[in-house]
């Protein structure tokens, strides 16, 4: 317990002191979660969204496999990309392996699946009956489908909000594909892991801090986003 | 129909769902300006009548005239905006009150000008113009519904049970504002309902529907007063014909 909270205050103290090295950390995170975030939203939207207003039979098994990513284990999709990346895999080539680009497409594919499942729930909760009374109200198809989305925000919102949560704070994937290098792939989760590994206590509780935190703010901003409704 | 120019004319009209005819009218016409009532129990067809004049739907035989010219597949989206409905269960956007009436406006590409403020005024609703509109009481809501058909000025008003389970008060306030729409602003109104006191309140010509059928159509008087179908005198003095 003391230990604890020694550590706490030893972190806000971290926090506060402007340490480059801990920034440094901060700003990867949210670079790679960031981006992450930003190419899942673009792909998975409107995946979602095209699959919550078809009525394609082959719905119900994309909805099996989108269920089914919504549950992928962090560590086995960096597994995936790892091979994929690594010198002898398909995309050795690139030279992504133990840079920010392999843990933004890891974090893409925990990402992805996330956002455009929510997004298909958001967009099949929307009232049937929405559609059959915005067509009699004069709406062409693309308006009908426009009013469909713009009902469902909310629930794309949180879709996004989700997605956020499950990539910023997700460890297994950036690590393997990262390689926790110091000033180059180290992001929050894995320093704290290492911190917490050579008895850095302080530093791993304040890196825990301002993940709770940052995942905070997420969840702030979206409640104000449905307060304003 | 007297001296009124059709607005519709169906000829030989079917809706079949999975093998079941739901709708076979023989022959139907609707004077422009008129407001006509169709009564009938539940599960007559009525709606779904509806939602082939309001070009929701397609028929599966026989076609619909609209305005002296067939809609069967080729319709203009000029044409098909003159029609709308408000429906039983009002689906309203989640926004605001204001907004919700503004839609139809929007979809038009027309602004949302004095028209909104007047329409809330004449439906009682100005005081209530930012709230949101999930918010509302059932009569709030069906009154939005009301306001957000008739700004767009339709041609045609279908109303499907727009009062099924409102309270008096509000029920009083639609039918007054529905029956202003016709009588001053000419508006053509179709009115489905399960209630016939509403049918006499508010009609000039009623037909009833049975089982997909129309039985009888009559003017008003005639149709309460002296029935020709005895399946009508009897729907009419709430005995059981089905």
């Amino acid at each position: 317990m003391d230990e604890l909270s020694r550590g706490f205050f030893q972190a806000l103290e971290l926090i506060f002191s402007a340490d480059p090295a801990l920034y440094e950390i901060i700003f990867l995170s949210l670079r790679v979660t960031g981006l992450a975030l930003l190419f899942s939203t673009l792909i998975g939207v409107p995946v979602g969204a095209t699959l919550g207003l078809s009525r394609v039979r082959a719905r119900g098994f994309i909805t099996v496999l989108l269920y089914t990513g919504m549950g992928l284990p962090p560590v086995v999709v960096g597994l995936f990309v790892y091979l994929m990346l690594s010198r002898s895999g398909p995309f050795g080539a690139l030279g992504w392996l133990f840079t920010p680009s392999a843990m933004v497409t890891a974090q893409i594919i925990i990402a992805f699946p996330l956002v455009s499942g929510l997004t298909m729930a958001a967009v099949q909760g929307v009232d049937p009956a929405l559609r059959v009374q915005v067509r009699s109200l004069g709406a062409t198809r693309a308006q009908e489908v426009w009013a469909v989305l713009r009902e469902a925000r909310l629930g794309v919102v949180a879709a996004i909000v989700a997605a956020f949560g499950g990539i910023i704070s997700e460890v297994g994937a950036v690590m393997l594909v990262g390689g926790n290098i110091e000033g180059k792939t180290r992001v929050l989760t894995t320093a704290i892991v290492l911190n917490t590994r050579t008895g850095e206590f302080s530093l791993a509780i304040a890196l825990g801090v301002i993940l709770l935190g940052l995942a905070f703010v997420a969840n702030v901003a979206m409640l104000r986003l449905q307060g304003k409704e | 129909m007297r001296d009124l120019k059709p607005i519709y004319e169906t000829e030989n009209l079917k809706k079949e769902y999975a093998g079941r005819i739901v709708v076979d009218v023989e022959r139907l016409a609707i004077g422009a300006g008129e407001m006509f009532a169709l009564v009938g129990p539940s599960g007559a067809g009525k709606s779904t009548l509806l939602r082939l004049l309001n070009f929701l739907e397609t028929p599966t035989q026989g076609e619909i005239i609209y305005q002296g010219q067939s809609v069967n597949g080729n319709l203009s989206i000029e044409t098909r905006r003159q029609v709308t409905t408000v429906f039983q269960r009002p689906v309203l956007l989640r926004a605001s009150v204001r907004d919700n009436v503004a839609y139809g406006l929007g979809l038009r590409g027309q602004r949302a000008d004095g028209r909104v403020e007047e329409m809330l005024t004449r439906v009682g609703l100005a005081a209530l113009a930012d709230a949101p509109a999930q918010k509302l009481s059932g009569g709030e809501m069906q009154r939005v519904a009301l306001a957000r058909a008739l700004v767009i000025e339709p041609r045609v008003l279908l109303l499907d049970e727009p009062t099924a389970n409102l309270d008096p008060y509000n029920v009083g306030l639609i039918e007054e504002i529905v029956r202003e729409q016709n009588r001053a602003r000419g508006t053509t109104i179709v009115l489905v309902t399960h209630n016939v006191f509403q049918a006499k309140r508010l009609a000039q010509r009623v037909g009833l529907m049975l089982s997909g059928r129309v039985v009888e159509i009559g003017d008003a008087q005639q149709f309460f007063d002296a029935a020709q179908d005895p399946r009508t005198t009897a729907f009419v003095r709430g005995e059981m014909v089905y």
